[in-house]
């Protein structure tokens, strides 16, 4: 039952899964943090447009199940109302998950900065806009900068979940690493068993997030604003 | 006192033609005008009908109870606090509404916290060099000159690498004064500035502030700092409960004020 020669046997192929969620996973990370800056200023700008614009986002998009989102941009969007990206159908279906995970986890992003920009003094904007700076400066210079540095921890977590969702772009037919083992174990010439590959992918993930996790418990310490 | 007159027409703003914004053109006339303000913040009324004119180089001490809105009227003049009524005019100009044109604005009036308000993710240095930079697009290298001759002038030129939270609240409060003057503003308002400070650090900020006074920067001052008023001010009005009960030159108010409002406030504050 715990013979892992099978899991060993297909590892190249099981690697190439992990490099595919490690692109995903990486462009979803800046493409996330990008998509929740964006919503969080517009939920605190004094335009009431944006404002609705933003909490309407955030309240539909956080409140559907991953799987949705991500079946949406696949099936929906791709096969059926045919909005490509490129030729390849491999590009398309990456960049559809990268859209549908980068959106679905924004949401989030913008709510923890949100509670980030909380914590930064009123008197903080005050001061940059009686030094003469805009909204956009204000929000830019000195509001979102302090506000980022409040939630490094909490932003790490948001992060960590998105790397473990990734597995869930299998349902949008993105050849990432937990598709690469159902297809592994669906394959009728595979005869290891299933738990040494479930361990052995459970691992992979444990390389990938625990650094993870060390490198932002480290950046709150050291980027966190002394008041 | 109640205001069941309604309050006047305060809606109703001469426009750009009037004595004030004619004078203002040429450089002289009053710098700060306040005509008829109110405001309310829910059913407190915290002002009713402030009228009060400061010209140019002119110190003006602002004291009074707690809770009298000074703070608010002081905060009103380059609209932290928007007024339901009135009209202010910073060198002629009403203040605008919200958008570039009151950013603009705001860059002119130098503004002084209670607690300082440094940004806490930015060295002193960078603190004064900010506001220079991106909005009156200085260059990086003359805007740190500047700001270093301003932190040398109010005496923590040393400082200028820290982080605000590595300094004493008096240290912070000079920085805040130095962030304030790089943007050469034409008139400069503090909100009670020595009020978060110990005691040993409030004669570093006031002696900065007479400086400023002698040198003759137009200053609005809120502060219960007595010998600041006395030393620097040309004038001082003294609110209470949302008014101007009284204005008047500072040895006169001290030594003999007309009103038994303000009489009954000082005999509190000066019998110990």
């Amino acid at each position: 039952m715990f013979d892992f020669s099978a899991f060993f046997d297909h590892f190249d192929e099981i690697l190439q899964g992990f490099w595919a969620t490690i692109r995903l996973a990486a462009a979803s990370a800046v493409l996330s943090l990008i998509i929740g800056t964006l919503l969080a200023s517009f939920r605190v700008s004094p335009v009431p447009v944006l404002r609705s614009f933003g909490a309407g986002y955030v309240n539909v998009v956080r409140n559907t199940p991953l799987t949705l989102v991500l079946l949406l941009c696949a099936q929906g969007l791709n096969d059926t109302l045919h909005l490509t990206f490129s030729e390849s159908s491999s590009t398309t279906y990456y960049w559809w998950a990268v859209l549908g995970l980068s959106g679905y986890t924004g949401a989030f992003v913008c709510e923890t900065l949100r509670s980030g920009i909380n914590t930064v003094p009123l008197g903080q904007a005050e001061a940059a806009r009686s030094i003469g700076l805009t909204f956009t400066q204000s929000l830019r210079m000195v509001i979102l900068p302090q506000a980022f540095r409040s939630v490094i921890a909490p932003m790490g977590s948001i992060l960590i979940a998105m790397i473990k969702n990734t597995t869930v772009a299998a349902a949008a037919s993105y050849a990432e690493v937990a598709l690469v083992s159902k297809t592994l174990l669906d394959a009728p010439t595979f005869t290891g068993g299933a738990i040494p590959l479930f361990i052995g992918v459970a691992v992979g993930f444990m390389i990938l997030i625990l650094p993870t996790g060390f490198f932002f418990g480290w950046l709150a310490k050291r980027m966190a604003v002394a008041r | 006192m109640t205001d069941s007159e309604g309050g006047p027409d305060l809606t109703k703003g001469e426009g750009p033609e009037d004595a004030i914004t004619q004078a203002a053109a040429t450089g002289t006339g009053p710098l700060v005008v306040v005509e008829h303000v109110h405001k309310h913040f829910g059913e407190l009324h915290v002002l009713k009908d402030i009228n009060l004119t400061v010209d140019r180089g002119e110190v003006v001490v602002v004291i009074g109870p707690s809770g009298g809105g000074k703070s608010t009227l002081c905060r009103s003049i380059n609209r932290l606090e928007p007024i339901d009524g009135g009209r202010i005019l910073v060198d002629g100009k009403e203040l605008p509404k919200e958008g570039k044109e009151l950013a603009r604005l705001r860059a002119d009036v130098g503004m002084v916290f209670q607690s300082f308000n440094l940004f806490a993710h930015k060295t002193i240095l960078e603190n004064v060099t900010l506001g220079p930079v991106k909005v009156r697009k200085q260059g990086k290298q003359e805007s740190e000159k500047h700001a270093m001759e301003l932190l040398e002038r109010v005496g923590i030129a040393n400082q200028a690498a820290k982080y605000p939270a590595q300094l004493s609240g008096g240290q912070q409060q000079r920085a805040a004064i130095a962030r304030s003057l790089a943007m050469k503003p034409k008139v400069m308002l503090f909100d009670e500035p020595t009020s978060a400070l110990d005691p040993e650090m409030v004669n570093e900020v006031l002696d900065v502030m007479t400086g400023l006074a002698r040198e003759g920067m137009t200053m609005i001052v809120v502060t219960h700092e007595m010998g600041f008023a006395r030393r620097a001010a040309q004038k001082v009005v003294f609110m209470a409960d949302g008014q101007i009960v009284e204005e008047n030159t500072p040895d006169e108010f001290f030594t003999n004020a007309r009103t038994d409002r303000a009489k009954d406030f000082l005999s509190k504050i000066l019998t110990h």
